[in-house]
């Protein structure tokens, strides 16, 4: 892979480092939130972990590209630039959230920034994806789709049909699976016969884009880009980012708490692979007075995380008007 | 104004055309609907006039097929997909429910799904278990989709060209029973029925009969009938299962005082119970005998010929039915 320059503009990795600590703050206040039952419900999961995943490619979209993601997506939507405030009332069920708490925390969207939603349905968001990548395609632009999966959303029957719909009409999509080696419980190879998912490209006469390291912001930007450069050219690319959930699959799972061969596996990815501290290491090299301000960015994150809990608890919730509107359009 | 005798299928592709002509957002995509030129001959010569762009030949793929137009709806064009038949629509059942009919509300009216999803319904000649069914009432079963069912020509070109230019989700489909059958069909570009409004078919003070679709077509067949042995029945064609009409229902039940609910699906959680429940509800001091149901046989459809002619519902079961409350 090579190198782009561009990618080692100080402010532009400062601006990185920022994204990825906040959503990192941000996940871990939810979890906090969630065990004190100040945000209630059973679904919370949490992108800790996958950060650099979300921040490197969604920096590789322009502000008219799409992107669209499961129900993983807090780290995504922040990363496109939503109001840590309205996503952090979503997660309370507030009347302010980004979809009136009425999606909660896996149905966070947002049309004005291109940011197509999470969705719960496993790989329920694949077709949707080709829809909107469709109407770029019948419109004429040049518009770019980029459709975040994980690994275990790679074997139901929609990923199938929406690959091989996307190759068939040459749709402008990047397929991205963000590949953390387990679905819920059950580990990648006793759910794919093929674990290198990247091969399946080849079954759909689809371009076949690299496994990068998710860890490593820098390197998931590089490709993320090539990868839409060529969509946006050609046609749709599958490609893997390997990573790895550090708080289990939501906020339920007692995996960790129960299996030592799963913490062991989470220290080494959190010691020797953390997003942070990779991007963190490449500013030092690069500038060995940058500690004041990684230091204050990770304040200022505490801030805005401080300030979104605020404002969420401090917003109404729905009412019986909310509850019955936008069923229909009209 | 202007009409022309036209079977159903051909009412369907006048509004299909008129609506692809008028605009360019519209398009076709589902199995066969270009180089085959539709199953049902409904989108015969799209292709070649309007070209690939346009009319979009789909792998086998349901799940696909909804989802993909969900998407593209989303984005701003305003697909037409079709799902060859409805029995195959299980398939595409999620996309259609968890995501069609959900994203509006889910996302608090951020995005609109303007789709309509055509789908020809019902049991043919032997078609057997897995090709017989009618499952409307159950699309009919969730908020956010309209469900819309015509029972002639006229109706299917005016409600296909409403459920086309509408904003929310639509799930249209198209009796096999009626595809072939004539009747008069206004020309004109503008023929566009109201959503979610009921149609007296035929005025009666004896009996209501409440139907939709293959339904209604049996109902006018009893009626008449009916009427040579003096019983005057009153037919509702309810058209939409989503938004449903019946008020003209209660209305009609307010003078016949007896009410037999025709549906060509499965009685078990049907159609039928639910017209029953509500007329009960809201009508029970002017209800004078049980509401009547006549639906097919709780059964999956046979292949021979005799039993399956048993197993499903027609004019004279209607007839019967009527009998039994008069
Ligand atoms: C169609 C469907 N089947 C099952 C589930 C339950 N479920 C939710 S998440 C999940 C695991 C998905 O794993 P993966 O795609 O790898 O994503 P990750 O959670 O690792 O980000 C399962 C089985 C579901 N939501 N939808």
């Amino acid at each position: 892979m090579t190198m782009q320059s561009v990618t080692l503009d100080k402010q532009r990795l400062l601006d990185w480092y920022r994204q990825i600590v906040l959503i990192r703050k941000f996940e871990t206040k939810c979890d906090e939130l969630y065990r004190e039952k100040r945000i209630t419900g059973v679904y919370l999961h949490l992108y800790s972990g996958h950060e650099a995943v979300g921040v490197g490619s969604v920096a590789a979209l322009r502000q008219d590209d799409h992107v669209i993601t499961a129900y993983r997506d807090h780290g995504i939507a922040l990363a496109r630039g939503m109001d840590p405030n309205r996503a952090m009332a979503e997660m309370m069920g507030k009347r302010t959230g980004v979809s009136g708490g009425k999606g909660g925390s896996m149905h966070l969207a947002s049309r004005e920034l291109n940011f197509w939603g999470g969705y719960a349905i496993v790989a329920g968001h694949l077709p949707l994806a080709a829809g909107i990548a469709l109407k770029e395609r019948y419109t004429d632009t040049d518009n770019v789709v980029l459709c975040l999966l994980g690994d275990g959303s790679s074997n139901n029957g929609y990923f199938h049909e929406s690959l091989n719909m996307s190759a068939v009409w040459d749709l402008p999509v990047v397929w991205l699976i963000e590949n953390n080696f387990v679905g819920m419980g059950t580990r990648i190879e006793d759910s794919s016969g093929q674990t290198e998912l990247v091969k399946r490209a080849i079954a759909y006469g689809m371009k076949e884009g690299p496994r990068v390291d998710g860890q490593n912001v820098i390197e998931v930007y590089d490709a993320v880009s090539e990868a839409i450069d060529y969509a946006r050219k050609h046609g749709p690319v599958l490609m893997e980012a390997l990573t790895y959930r550090y708080k289990g699959h939501g906020v339920s799972d007692k995996q960790f708490d129960e299996r030592e061969d799963l913490r062991h596996e989470l220290e080494d990815w959190e010691a020797n692979k953390d997003p942070i501290n990779i991007l963190g290491s490449i500013l030092r090299a690069q500038d060995s007075d940058i500690e004041p301000e990684l230091t204050r960015i990770a304040a200022e994150a505490d801030a805005v995380v401080a300030e979104a809990v605020e404002y969420a608890e401090n917003s109404p919730a729905p009412t019986y008007d909310d509850l019955i509107n936008n069923i229909y359009v009209g | 104004m202007a009409q022309k005798n036209l079977p159903m299928r051909e009412a369907v592709r006048a509004a299909l055309h008129e609506e692809m002509v008028r605009d360019d957002r519209v398009f076709v995509m589902g199995e066969e609907v270009g180089a085959w030129q539709g199953t049902h001959r409904v989108t015969r010569g799209f292709l070649e006039e309007f070209g690939a762009r346009r009319v979009r030949d789909t792998p086998i793929s349901e799940m696909a097929i909804a989802g993909v137009a969900v998407g593209a709806a989303m984005a701003g064009l305003r697909p037409v997909a079709e799902i060859m038949t409805i029995n195959f629509a299980f398939l595409a059942f999620d996309a259609i429910i968890n995501h069609a009919a959900k994203i509006h509300y889910m996302f608090n009216g951020q995005f609109t799904v303007p789709l309509v999803i055509r789908a020809a319904s019902g049991w043919g000649d032997q078609a057997t278990a897995t090709h017989s069914h009618t499952p409307e009432p159950i699309f009919a079963h969730f908020p956010g989709l309209y469900v819309a069912c015509p029972s002639t020509p006229a109706d299917a070109k005016g409600m296909l060209k409403a459920a086309i230019r509408d904003e929310n989700p639509v799930l249209f489909t198209e009796s096999i029973g009626l595809y072939r059958k004539p009747g008069p069909v206004p020309e004109e570009d503008d023929y566009v029925l109201p959503i979610g409004v009921s149609d007296v078919k035929r005025e009666g003070s004896d009996v209501t009969l409440v139907s939709y679709a293959q339904g209604v077509d049996w109902s006018l067949q009893a009626a008449k009938q009916l009427a040579d042995e003096g019983i005057e029945a009153e037919v509702i064609d309810l058209r939409w299962l989503r938004p449903l009409d019946l008020e003209p229902v209660f209305e009609s039940f307010k003078k016949t005082n007896r009410c037999v609910v025709v549906e060509e699906s499965l009685p078990h959680f049907s159609f039928g119970s639910e017209i029953a429940a509500q007329i009960q509800e809201h009508m029970f001091d002017y209800m004078d005998a049980p509401i009547k149901r006549v639906s097919a046989m709780d059964v999956p459809l046979p292949y021979a010929r005799e039993i399956e002619l048993m197993a499903l519902p027609n004019a004279q079961k209607v007839v019967d039915a009527v009998k039994e409350i008069v």
